[in-house]
């Protein structure tokens, strides 16, 4: 089986900034794989090339294989099944925690087909799942805006699950998090990639260690290191890019 | 579909309207205190379709975020192609009893009607085309917007210069609408005296008919699911992209949907004020309509109906009674309930819960 992600050679300069620097990263069915790296590493902008919000000046960018992303839009590429959690929570804060699961939710996309769309039964058990896969059943008819910032993110989560996307790009989960929430959300991310594949961009190293998986480290616009955390942790390039300057 | 019980009641009470007003106005002797005068229905009528346009507005501004300042074009183009049939109406007996041309055309020595007067003479023919001018320009127009991502008060001011674009148009002689003077001295409806009690009773019940559909259907739209999916553009419109909703689709219906409606208001608008020229593209037009959805409660729909009637009761008393301080009460009147009532009439006061705010029907 081909690879879900495949980045070769990505490059990406904003007004003489290199954001992105031949960036290569190869993400394999059913992986979970964490991104780490200084501010201006080039995390987010990686995640805007994979959901086409950004284009490359060049380098190639494809999906299970033989999609090239890099020709398509944001909608198109969610609708391949590439679910994207922003840094700050975006979640439909005037709808309830429910209605935001169910515009998630996998189904026809186009106004004519939800201007008629009825929940079916085996709809609203998904709904009913994924509330309580992210804890927030007793919440559900809240609206999402009242919602503490570790629910939003969640909720956030939830509605990636509810895309059932292929692959899961997740931008710092537990940014603001408290320690317990922090567990829970590793516990829930872990999880999830039982059964699809996911990038988290993570600061916080505690919060990888938990995840335990495999590592890359950007720096610059490309990878520096990849391996599991210990290895990238000892290896005098990454410890020179953290602690050397 | 599940509405709430405060659309029933609120569409109850506009068809109570509809009924009501025409039977005090008909059955109810002139001499008695509760007997309705014939040119308070033209004017409530008037009203009526005023307030059409405002749902029509609060449909795009309030659940989509999409600040139209532009949409009395639509109302004007919905108003014009209804003053195109009834111009054909007069037949031979305008001023210069030419049965073939209009009189303006008569004065500016055309020889024959223009092609894009043809098919007027057919109400039908009208009708559709009342919906289509709008809707298609409204179509065209937001498919390029959309597609490439204008939107916020970039768009709001490229709205603003369209309907100034067209009422710069519209005042030009050789463009065949009549020019400044735009059209008027109309005569009869589908053979009826617009000038007769009888008639104005029935536009007067189209103008309540019309509203009440559309609000209808405004609501069922705002409570299905792709109702909430455009309030999700409206507060967060890049999550809905990365959910695979394509965001210009969504915008490019309601938009098109929203100006039709704004024409059919224009439509039932001009038989019953009797003129439609190029001052209602006026810039100033459009914003106005803005004031009436701000004051009365964006994104309630009832709020706008109830923002229309009001503003424009206050306007029909103060220009009458002060002519020199409407645009100071409607202005102080917008400072006000920005300042003080920020979701306007209908958004406070606790009616908020009442009416099912904030898009959620």
């Amino acid at each position: 089986m081909s690879e879900i992600l495949y980045l070769d050679g990505i490059s990406v300069s904003f007004g003489g900034f290199k954001a992105l620097n031949d960036l290569s990263l190869v993400v394999e069915p059913g992986e979970m794989r964490a991104i780490i790296g200084p501010n201006g590493a080039g995390k987010t902008t990686m995640m805007d090339i994979i959901t086409g919000r950004t284009r490359p000046d060049k380098g190639i960018a494809l999906f299970q294989g033989d999609i090239d992303l890099t020709r398509m839009d944001e909608a198109q590429i969610a609708n391949l099944g590439i679910g994207r959690k922003f840094q700050k929570p975006t979640v439909f804060e005037s709808h309830s925690v429910e209605d935001n699961l169910q515009l998630a939710q996998k189904a026809p996309r186009g106004p004519l087909a939800t201007l008629f769309a009825k929940l079916s039964d085996s709809q609203q058990a998904a709904i009913d799942e994924t509330l309580e896969a992210i804890a927030l059943t007793a919440a559900r008819r809240r609206l999402a805006g009242e919602l503490s910032h570790g629910q939003k993110q969640w909720l956030e989560i939830g509605m990636l699950l509810m895309q059932q996307p292929e692959l899961l790009l997740v931008d710092e989960p537990v940014a603001g998090m408290t320690d317990a929430e922090t567990e829970q959300t590793a516990d829930l991310l872990r999880r999830i990639a039982q059964t699809r594949s996911v990038v988290v961009v993570e600061h916080d190293m505690e919060f990888v260690r938990a995840l335990g998986t495999k590592v890359s480290v950007l720096h610059e616009g490309s990878v520096l290191s990849e391996g599991p955390l210990e290895a990238v942790q000892n290896d005098p390039r990454v410890i020179e890019v953290y602690l050397g300057r | 579909m599940q509405l709430k019980t405060s659309t029933w009641l609120f569409a109850v009470l506009l068809a109570a309207v509809t009924i009501i007003v025409p039977i005090l106005n008909l059955a109810v002797p002139e001499t008695s205190p509760l007997h309705f005068p014939t040119y308070g229905l033209s004017l409530f009528g008037k009203y009526l379709s005023f307030a059409l346009l405002a749902l029509s507005v609060d449909l795009i501004w309030g659940f989509c975020g999409i600040l139209s300042l532009g949409h009395g074009a639509f109302f004007a183009l919905g108003g014009y192609a209804m003053g195109m049939h009834l111009m054909r109406q007069i037949g031979d007996r305008g001023v210069y009893g030419n049965a073939e041309l209009p009189d303006f055309m008569v004065f500016l020595d055309w020889q024959e009607l223009p092609w894009y007067w043809y098919g007027f003479d057919s109400f039908a023919f009208a009708m559709a085309m009342v919906m289509l001018a709008p809707g298609v320009l409204a179509f065209v127009f937001g498919w390029f917007a959309f597609r490439s991502r204008v939107s916020g008060v970039y768009l709001s001011i490229i709205t603003q210069a369209m309907t100034f674009a067209l009422m710069l148009a519209f005042f030009r002689n050789d463009m065949g609408f009549g020019g400044n003077n735009g059209l008027t001295d109309f005569k009869e409806l589908l053979g009826f005296d617009l000038r007769s009690q009888s008639t104005r009773v029935a536009l007067f019940m189209a103008s309540g008919t019309a509203l009440l559909a559309g609000f209808v259907l405004c609501r069922m739209i705002v409570a299905s699911k792709l109702g909430k999916i455009l309030v999700g553009i409206r507060d967060a419109e890049s999550r809905t992209r990365f959910l695979g909703y394509r965001v210009e689709h969504y915008k490019l219906f309601v938009f098109t949907l929203s100006a039709v409606m704004a024409g059919i208001a224009g439509a039932l608008y001009v038989p019953q004020v009797g003129i439609i020229n190029p001052g209602e593209f006026a810039p100033a037009n459009s914003i106005e309509i803005v004031v009436w959805v701000a004051l009365g409660g964006r994104g309630t729909l009832i709020g706008a109906i109830m923002g229309a009637v009001l503003v424009n009761l206050t306007k029909s008393y103060l220009t009458a009674a002060f002519p020199e301080i409407w645009l100071f009460a409607l202005g102080g009147l917008f400072v006000g309930v920005t300042l003080f009532l920020p979701k306007g009439i209908a958004g406070s006061f606790g009616l908020a819960r009442l009416i099912g705010a904030r898009g959620q029907p």
